[in-house]
């Protein structure tokens, strides 16, 4: 399982309690466990992870996905028959409009020789958005284990505290469990990971100490420094490439990236311009300032289209709210 | 040689601890019926008489068993089911249905479950009815047995039984109700609910169809009975196998118990919440503790960093159990998110709690951005913007209402949902916070 902790970096603690709450194959687990953290936490990446390299028999769907009962119901059934089906047996596509059949469903997929003595998982990814649907519908997933009478713990990962899911007559109470975000340490080891590998670590990593110096007071979120980090290297390398200076020449990398970082703060990471848009800028070394992003290519209409537009209709553009 | 012994006994010990596992995770989180039955032995009595006034008198009854959320309720009829079940004679006369208002929303699909676990779905095949009480009817007569002169009994269980109140008509509890009145086949009708005002849920003709017997799980335990629930929960059965370890084990339960630090985290935990749902989450944390990984080990074997359950793995539990969720979030946010919020706290301050928008935000940001040092956090405003928002994608602030297109996101009112303490506090544990954002929180004025 050493290649675990090389797959999960920075997050042995949490994968720990993990294991122990899964505990051995056939043990009863805790009837649901609600997960939660910032985003890009590695909430999903992990339990994901762990629960594929421990083999153990779950079902993952993501809520976001699913915005219907029936959809939702239909995934996860579909995905259990197909965990439970032997290999090269064709199975028919299972339908449930209601919880009710629900549970009956699972329960008879559940004999399966498979899937009998074993902990069954259910994931539900974005679990912020169960609380929109019905009202039967959380409730009902946090006693899953006491409905169907088998051995399954439905997992929930979500961005949104527990207090604001619980309804308000109660219910099931489950296991919360927090994933801390990542420190600025973390965050740096995670990043410097992915260095391309034409350059050294060093040198990515300096070039990461910079990017995280700029960014890292305005944002955290993992997903978007990665973004960054991708976009803007090859400016940063501009110079090794170029010739003008060598690996080693901090200073002078400095200061051929900050302004553009600066420039990117305000530009690619409002998402003012795409990435391919940013890509191109970079190698036409234009000012961003010239260049008509969304925003200015809906004025541009505006302002060609404006002769014909009356009097009454032109107030109501120009006062409407940004794109 | 001492290696090789070590070696077998570790794995004698593993065995030991996975059995131990096994039993008591099978109490904490699976509801088994084999559980003891804490502080409500009079309410079991009065329901097994009940059940068995139907089951073997024949007399119809109703009942409502009333308590909070991990009180006991379905503990109680499980195993009031159990003892019934193991009286001579009932087992093969007696029906059950299960019902649960969760799974049945509306009373069309609880008629369908109820003819399924009747097993009577041959009979009604594709028969049409004319209204529910029809229905019902038919189904009660296809179970009167050969002689047609009595019918099983049968228990009805309705869990949830507030979520049937709010079916159209209250059809199914009035049918049901109705034949529990009327003289023709024998039915107990159980209802388990957390709602204490239940009753004024029920519509009339329900409500006076009702025997308004009401079975109350309060809870009712003191201090002293929550240490012996505490310890008996810890406890091995005496039916584990090896006998020398579960002795050694129930010792260690009972030094445990008596130890002062833990009956304090037991006092506070007990203060909070008397039920035993919250008790075994805080056992579950404390299993995972004394199973501490120090490195992640091969297969689903894990083993525990030290042999018994200690005061110090109970103290941990306590503490992950007591954390304030918010104050986490609150710790991952970046240091622009922070000065936002304490921008907002100084308006509510300032305000008394009135509704604010994100201009006003920025403003008292910029109030602070302004003095001379703090030139650093010179954030364009669109940068300040998605900050906003992704406080507001958290749920940490939340608009006063529904968002309107007429109106521009700057200057919709929001509210804060977090209070001065949670901020302070979470601030204290905030990693690497630069000290003029703290020194601002503290006071909004500058006096430079």
């Amino acid at each position: 399982m050493l290649h675990l902790e090389n797959m999960v970096l920075c997050r042995e603690s949490q994968v720990s309690t993990l294991q122990s709450l899964f505990g051995e194959r056939h043990h009863f687990s805790f009837p649901s466990i609600f997960i939660y953290g910032h985003t890009a936490s590695g909430k999903t990446y992990v339990t994901q992870t762990l629960l594929r390299s421990l083999e153990l028999p779950h079902v993952f769907v993501n809520c976001v996905e699913c915005f219907t009962l029936r959809l939702l119901l239909e995934q996860i059934l579909n995905k259990l028959n197909h965990l439970s089906s032997s290999e090269g047996e064709c199975s028919t596509h299972i339908t449930c409009e209601i919880f009710n059949d629900f549970v009956r469903l699972f329960k008879q997929i559940t004999e399966a020789e498979n899937l009998k003595d074993q902990t069954v998982y259910i994931v539900l990814d974005k679990a912020e958005y169960l609380r929109d649907m019905e009202a039967n519908l959380l409730p009902g997933f946090l006693r899953l284990q006491e409905l169907t009478d088998r051995n399954v713990t439905v997992i929930f990962l979500s961005e949104i505290v527990w207090e604001k899911f619980r309804p308000n007559t109660g219910c099931f109470e489950p296991f919360v469990l927090y994933f801390p975000d990542y420190s600025i340490g973390n965050l740096q080891k995670i990043l410097s990971h992915d260095h391309p590998p034409e350059y050294s670590a060093d040198f990515y990593a300096a070039y990461i100490n910079i990017l995280l110096g700029v960014f890292y007071t305005v944002c955290r979120d993992l997903k978007e420094l990665r973004h960054l980090a991708v976009l803007n290297f090859p400016k940063y390398c501009e110079p090794v490439v170029k010739g003008e200076a060598n690996e080693r020449d901090t200073r002078k990398l400095w200061r051929n990236i900050e302004p553009h970082l600066k420039k990117a703060m305000q530009t690619v990471y409002l998402r003012e311009i795409s990435s391919s848009q940013w890509e191109k800028l970079q190698k036409d070394d234009t000012d961003p300032g010239q260049l008509k992003g969304i925003k200015g290519s809906v004025e541009t209409v505006t302002r060609d289209t404006s002769s014909v537009i009356t009097h009454n209709q032109d107030t109501k553009v120009h006062t409407k709210e940004h794109v | 040689m001492s290696s090789r012994k070590s070696k077998s006994s570790n794995l004698i010990q593993a065995d030991y601890v996975s059995q131990v596992q096994r039993i008591l995770r099978e109490r904490f989180c699976h509801q088994s019926p084999h559980g003891n039955l804490f502080g409500v032995q009079v309410q079991y009595k009065h329901l097994i008489e009940l059940l068995k006034r139907t089951a073997i008198h024949g007399e119809s009854n109703s009942v409502l068993i009333i308590g909070p959320r991990g009180s006991g309720k379905t503990m109680l009829i499980n195993h009031a089911l159990k003892e019934l079940m193991e009286v001579e004679g009932v087992s093969e006369n007696i029906l059950q249905v299960h019902l649960n208002g969760l799974l049945q929303i509306n009373d069309k699909i609880a008629l369908k479950e109820i003819t399924r676990q009747l097993n009577l779905e041959n009979v009604v095949g594709d028969k049409v009815f004319g209204s529910f009480a029809e229905n019902l009817s038919f189904l009660l007569e296809a179970l009167k047995k050969g002689d047609r002169t009595s019918s099983c009994p049968v228990i009805f269980i309705l869990d949830e039984f507030d979520l049937f109140a709010h079916h159209k008509n209250q059809t199914l509890l009035y049918n049901l109700l109705d034949i529990s009145q009327s003289a023709q086949t024998p039915v107990v009708i159980i209802g388990l609910t957390c709602r204490l005002d239940i009753l004024e849920l029920l519509e009339k003709r329900v409500k006076s169809r009702f025997s308004h017997r009401q079975i109350h799980l309060m809870n009712s335990f003191s201090f002293p009975q929550y240490l012996k629930i505490f310890k008996e929960q810890l406890s091995l059965p005496s039916i584990f196998p090896e006998k020398i370890f579960a002795e050694k084990w129930n010792e260690n339960v009972q030094s445990l118990s008596e130890d002062r630090s833990v009956k304090e985290v037991l006092q506070k935990h007990f203060n909070v919440s008397k039920n035993l749902r919250s008790l075994h989450m805080l056992l579950i944390l404390l299993l995972h503790f004394w199973f501490c990984l120090g490195n992640m080990l091969a297969l689903n074997r894990v083993t525990p960093s030290h042999p018994f359950i200690t005061a110090a793995d109970l103290m941990e539990a306590n503490q992950l159990c007591s954390m304030d969720s918010k104050g986490n979030i609150v710790h991952g946010l970046s240091v622009l998110e922070i000065c936002l919020i304490i921008a907002m706290k100084h308006l509510n301050d300032i305000y008394e709690e009135e509704p604010f928008n994100f201009q006003m935000v920025y403003n008292e940001f910029q109030k602070f951005v302004q003095r001379k040092a703090h030139s650093v956090y010179n954030f364009e405003k669109p940068v300040v913007m998605k900050a906003f928002e992704h406080l507001q994608q958290l749920e940490l602030i939340r608009p006063m209402e529904r968002t309107s297109v007429n109106a521009q996101r700057e200057y919709q009112l929001m509210k804060l949902l977090l209070d001065n303490t949670q901020i302070m506090n979470a601030l204290q544990k905030y990693p690497n916070c630069p000290t003029d954002v703290r020194q601002w929180a503290t006071s909004s004025l500058s006096w430079l």
